[in-house]
């Protein structure tokens, strides 16, 4: 039995299909990332497996339950960090622990947030607001909020799409060394197909919407740890990089339809002078010849 | 932009001091008539000439009101108090009004904002009554609180006109901090909200933890525009009750046809409430926290 499972999960905003028929199985302490266009739906699958969503059709299930209510144990750290201004870097991880181990000890509680705070390098910057800290240092104490409550599954929706190429590369080894030491299940959604192969264990396409759907699982087997600067020249890289991004770019890209528009032709007539002017206003103007032509454009 | 050293208190000055002098181009002077009437006395007889010639001078008001500012904390009888005295009168009834409108307003704000059905139910009622001028709430108030008369353990006693001056207040002040409330919860953004979700807080804890806090600027602004209004609303509401305070003073001093007091407690109603959106802008600075 699969760890997490979603079986024929569609989702419709009004008339626009998002997701059509997704169907996903994770087992227990992988790592996966999920790779897909910018507004393909990514978020939206995400939330449906945090629960903030409800799938129009079909299941989410994690160890053969269905889902219905988000949950602490789904832990997801959301894109734009959704930290609460008002509360410190520690408050804001403590607001998770307090919540989630309410029969503990202040002190047994106090030691889970530093902990963790530990674990993503953010001690000394435990009393600060997250106005005062960087893009990068925000993520962190969210991942941090995350993985406080012991999710049995975490769920990263874009985590490093807000920084810069430099931030970005070190939060993704931070993120696969906290992965290393317990190998919790991770589901990383991204755009980015490079951060999935160093991240991740499975490489999952989402085709490009309306109505996108997860393309074949592409396994990364490159052995851990990854060195960045060896991972250009590996084989193995290169062939999973091309099998994502052949499916992103081939069947599970933007599909082009052709539409029929009507098309009004600019009107070439001069006006006729010899008419005479009328008391109220010109109508002497230039004579329209309304001819209209079909048009056949191709959509993205 | 800074144009020379000091501007910004030197500045202020000039200002003050064009307002004065236009005000003293407009005010009346008066002017002594010496004439011999038909028995060969002479008669002296003075006029006030002017653009407005009942307008006191910068000068004559100053004479006038010295009394009320170099003294003011005298009591001489119940309409004729020094200004600090009838400033604290006034703002004792505002802060009453005030405190009650904050107390209703808050929770109601929260609802609209909180629950579309309680929004669709009141809203309209909330839009008809908003724009009433207090001048037509009072009489209400005092129909309302007609044979109230109570006494409040170190408040002192409380009569329908008090009742009906901090009704006034309470209801007139209320719906800036409604609207906003309402406005601020609606406003948070849908991420704090799915934090909540996501850990499993409490509705109390929602509350409390997020929505609050996250409401908190919102209705800080509407604290801030209310109390305006709150003070705004006193001078209408003493008028109306002849209660000693700045407002009581003003009108009846008006038909006591000494116009220089007007004058003083226009300035003095200015003052205070030009210091109380000083203060209550220092409290909102305080609670920003988003």
């Amino acid at each position: 039995m699969p760890f997490l499972e979603l079986h024929n999960v569609s989702k419709r905003y009004g008339s626009t299909e998002v997701l059509r028929d997704v169907n996903l199985s994770i087992e227990e302490g992988e790592f996966v990332a999920i790779v897909g266009y910018s507004g393909a739906g990514k978020t939206t699958l995400i939330s449906m497996i945090a629960s903030l969503l409800k799938p129009d059709s079909g299941t989410v299930k994690l160890r053969g339950e269905i889902i219905t209510e988000p949950s602490p144990e789904r832990g997801i750290v959301f894109q734009n960090y959704s930290l609460l201004p008002w509360l410190n870097v520690a408050e804001n991880v403590a607001l998770a622990v307090d919540q989630v181990f309410p029969t503990w000890s202040a002190e047994q509680r106090r030691a889970q947030v530093d902990k963790y705070l530990a674990m993503v390098n953010l001690t000394p910057a435990r009393g600060k607001l997250p106005r005062e800290l960087s893009g990068g240092m925000r993520q962190r104490v969210s991942v941090a909020r995350a993985l406080a409550a012991e999710p049995k599954i975490l769920l990263l929706d874009e985590p490093l799409g807000a920084l810069d190429a430099l931030t970005r590369a070190t939060l993704q080894d931070e993120i696969v060394r906290i992965w290393e030491q317990d190998r919790r299940t991770v589901v990383l959604i991204t755009n980015d197909v490079d951060e999935g192969i160093m991240t991740a264990g499975r490489i999952i396409p989402l085709s490009a919407g309306p109505g996108a759907t997860l393309g074949p699982s592409v396994a990364v087997d490159i052995a851990r740890p990854r060195e960045r600067k060896a991972l250009n020249s590996d084989p193995a890289f290169k062939r999973v990089r091309k099998d994502v991004i052949e499916y992103l770019l081939g069947p599970g890209g933007r599909q082009k339809t052709v539409v029929k528009r009507k098309l009004t032709l600019p009107d070439l007539l001069p006006e006729d002078l010899n008419e005479p002017r009328t008391l109220f206003g010109a109508k002497r103007t230039a004579r329209r010849r309304s001819e209209e032509k079909l048009e056949a454009v191709e959509v993205a | 932009m800074k144009s020379f050293k000091f501007d910004y208190i030197i500045l202020p000055f000039v200002g003050i001091a064009l307002c004065i002098a236009i005000w003293a181009i407009i005010a009346g002077k008066p002017i002594t008539k010496v004439s011999i009437d038909d028995f060969g006395d002479k008669v002296t007889k003075t006029v006030r000439v002017g653009l407005s010639e009942d307008l006191p001078s910068p000068t004559e008001a100053w004479a006038a009101s010295k009394l009320y500012v170099t003294q003011p904390l005298a009591k001489r009888g119940e309409l004729d108090q020094g200004m600090l005295r009838f400033t604290w009168l006034s703002l004792k009834l505002v802060v009453q009004g005030y405190a009650i409108a904050l107390l209703i307003g808050t929770p109601i704000g929260f609802m609209l904002g909180l629950s579309p059905a309680f929004a669709k139910m009141f809203d309209p009622i909330i839009q008809i009554l908003r724009p009433v001028s207090p001048l037509a709430w009072l009489p209400l108030g005092m129909v309302l609180f007609l044979s109230a008369k109570f006494t409040v353990p170190g408040m002192g006693e409380y009569t329908a006109s008090d009742l009906a001056a901090i009704f006034t207040i309470a209801v007139c002040s209320m719906w800036p901090t409604v609207l906003n409330t309402a406005v601020g919860v609606r406003a948070v953004p849908q991420d704090f909200l799915n934090v909540a979700k996501v850990l499993k807080l409490s509705r109390s804890k929602t509350l409390f933890k997020v929505l609050l806090p996250a409401t908190l600027p919102y209705m800080f602004t509407g604290f801030r525009l209310s109390l305006g209004i709150a003070w705004l609303v006193i001078v209408a509401a003493e008028m109306l009750t002849g209660r000693p305070g700045v407002g009581g003073f003003l009108w009846q001093q008006y038909n006591a046809l000494s116009y220089s007091h007007i004058i003083l407690c226009i300035l003095t109603i200015g003052v205070v409430g030009y210091v109380l959106d000083r203060l209550m802008s220092v409290v909102e600075r305080r609670f920003k926290t988003i």
